[in-house]
């Protein structure tokens, strides 16, 4: 058994025989030709036959991918048709005297050098376009014939990067899962693997070694990982991941673009809990409908030193952006407890759940809070997104991060920065929260209840002691009329409430959590379906709560 | 001569499709149009110049109509850029 890594672009197992794609490279020689008008003939010709091959394309890709991937290929018979590369072309055929197949091949060497220094990853792959449509010229004028051979049976398509003329040619039957050695995930291998649901690996340390082709393999795509004659362990376990995976899809393809509704007619926003921008495609792939809880401490962990507001500023527009006007709602700092920071500079703390973290810290040192609001406010006009604050215990707060708020509002304005008007929420984790909840809620937009915390004060648990794993209990009463408690006062003062801790991916619980009103569920992303799933079975008028909750 | 301005509000900017979108459309007219970012203007019939811009979500870029049919062309191509950019 051999195996490779690279970097996954889509998540899936797949099982197949190697396939080493192979392409007619061609050495192109400067040669001098007599007659120009002739020699632009010929380009002018191939360029026609390169066009009726491209509009080909696009009707098989029409037909197997859609519309919104088929376009590339009118973009390339633009390309081939655009003035200033058919003039650098012809201009050079008569001035200097050269073969159409040099001209070419000069010209796309300029274009996409062009491209390719461009300070932009999408800009940057259609160099590989001005060089496919060039090569198809190119191939036309030599003669030679392009495509694919795809074997009778599950191939695994293992390359150094495809075009996306040659990903089209592949018999998409056949092809069951994509390996190359270079490529982004904005190649034109990597959007299209997506669009066929197959796995797909880019940036693998893999060698197109003659030897491999027609190998059994197995691409692990959650993984990233590639095994060449895998032996029959890994060929188990990786049956069981595809099956499991399978059975994910075939709910995805089911409930994808369906309502979070109850059999009864009850709406509830379904959203994803992530912890960073490369979270963003699962949430996609998952059909969330917004992003309930963006755990903004990844900024601070994965940097060595407090990050600038700019570095916050790009991640949060990323996502806002990815959205696409999807809810998402950023939960500033919540460091502290159980995630420390070196460069905090933090004292060592007896009982550090009950510390100096989150907004205690923010309110404190203020112009980090400051920083974080201001990227937060400069990339609301990106996207439609909430503020939500941690750990909270009383109203005061609230209105001290509103005065903070203020000023970092004040200074925008003055500084002409445009910004939007944001949702702002509070995470209710603490008890006092929960006692005080129809205070604060005539202070904040929506309530978004975090079990974890609340159920280890709550209960006077340390949920990183193992020992007391047997007596910690999510379902326990107390923690029940919290939820409750919390969401008549939310409604009471007409504001929404979610719950966005591991408790509201339980599937126990989905209904108690309807019946009692929620709006809102924010999950993980793997268990967006699932929870889909169970909320459109519920019919809410025939759930009966629990005694201690009645 | 027909002028409008507009801010790019596609999260993917002018990539490829919805410049050889906007290249379709300013075909359609005989009038010569220009789209400029950052002072450099190029040719809105060209798909590679236009792509060579790199416009961006959020950028401003100056549209130019110069012919027989420049207002409706100039009306024709700010209805597109609204709609798909």
């Amino acid at each position: 058994m051999k195996v490779f890594n690279g970097t996954a672009v889509f998540g899936g197992v797949a099982f197949g025989r190697i396939s080493i794609y192979k392409r007619n490279e061609q050495t192109i020689k400067r040669e001098h030709i007599q007659d120009a008008a002739a020699e632009i003939k010929r380009f002018e010709d191939a360029k026609q036959t390169a066009i009726s091959e491209l509009k080909g394309l696009y009707e098989k890709a029409l037909k197997e991918v859609g519309e919104s991937h088929a376009q590339i290929f009118e973009v390339h018979q633009m390309m081939l048709d655009d003035l200033d590369y058919v003039e650098s072309i012809t201009m050079m055929i008569e001035d200097q005297k050269v073969n159409a197949e040099y001209a070419v091949a000069t010209t796309a060497d300029t274009f996409s050098n062009l491209f390719a220094s461009m300070d932009d990853a999408y800009m940057k792959e259609r160099a590989a376009d001005v060089k496919d449509v060039s090569e198809r010229v190119l191939n036309v004028l030599c003669g030679n014939s392009s495509g694919a051979s795809v074997v009778d049976e599950a191939t695994i398509i293992v390359a150094d990067d495809l075009a996306p003329s040659e990903t089209v040619q592949l018999d998409k039957d056949k092809v069951k899962a994509f390996v190359t050695m270079f490529g982004s995930t904005q190649s034109h291998t990597a959007i299209l693997a997506r669009t066929m649901n197959i796995p797909a690996l880019i940036n693998t340390n893999i060698e197109l070694l003659d030897e491999y082709d027609g190998k059994e393999a197995i691409v692990d795509g959650f993984t990233g990982t590639v095994y060449i004659e895998p032996d029959e362990d890994t060929v188990k376990v990786m049956k069981e991941k595809q099956e499991k995976d399978l059975a994910r899809k075939a709910l995805l393809q089911e409930l994808k673009g369906k309502e979070s509704i109850t059999l009864d007619g009850q709406k509830i926003n379904l959203y994803a809990n992530i912890g960073g921008v490369e979270d963003v495609p699962k949430v996609v792939q998952n059909d969330a409908e917004g992003i309930g809880l963006f755990r903004s401490e990844f900024v601070y962990l994965n940097s060595n030193d407090y990050p600038t507001e700019e570095e916050q500023f790009a991640a949060y527009k990323e996502v806002a952006e990815k959205m696409r006007g999807k809810k998402v709602i950023i939960r500033t700092c919540d460091i502290g407890a159980d995630k420390q920071i070196d460069y905090f500079n933090m004292e060592k703390e007896e009982n550090p759940a009950l510390g100096y973290r989150a907004i205690r810290i923010c309110l404190d040192r203020k112009e980090m809070f400051k920083t974080q609001l201001r990227a937060l406010y400069r990339a609301s006009v990106f996207g439609k997104i909430s503020i939500m604050f941690p750990m909270i215990i009383s109203v005061d707060e609230v209105r001290q991060i509103k005065e903070v708020i203020a000023e970092v509002l004040a200074e925008l304005d003055a500084e002409g920065i445009p910004y939007k008007e944001c949702e702002l929420g509070i995470m209710i984790e603490t008890p006092a929260a929960v006692m005080v909840s129809d205070l604060l809620a005539k202070e904040v937009d929506f309530f978004s209840v975090g079990t974890n915390d609340l159920t280890q004060y709550t209960l006077a648990i340390d949920r990183q002691n193992n020992k007391l794993d047997s007596i910690y209990n999510p379902h326990h009463p107390a923690v029940l009329r919290m939820l409750k408690m919390i969401a008549d006062n939310a409604h009471a003062a007409g504001i929404w409430c979610g719950i966005c801790g591991e408790l509201g991916a339980d599937l126990e619980l989905t209904e108690t959590f309807l019946k009692l009103g929620y709006d809102e569920l924010s999950v993980s992303p793997s268990m967006l379906l699932a929870v889909r799933d169970k909320v459109r079975k519920t019919d809410v008028s025939k759930v009966t709560l629990r005694e201690e909750l009645q | 001569m027909k002028q409008f301005t507009y801010v790019i509000t596609d999260p993917d900017g002018m990539h490829a499709r919805p410049a050889g979108a906007l290249v379709k459309a300013a075909s359609a007219f005989t009038s010569n149009v220009t789209i400029e970012k950052d002072g450099r203007a190029v040719d809105a019939k060209r798909i590679m110049g236009i792509m060579t811009l790199g416009i961006k979500n959020g950028q401003e870029v100056v549209v130019k109509v110069e012919g027989e049919d420049e207002e409706a062309a100039a009306a024709e191509i700010e209805a597109f850029m609204k709609a798909n950019l």
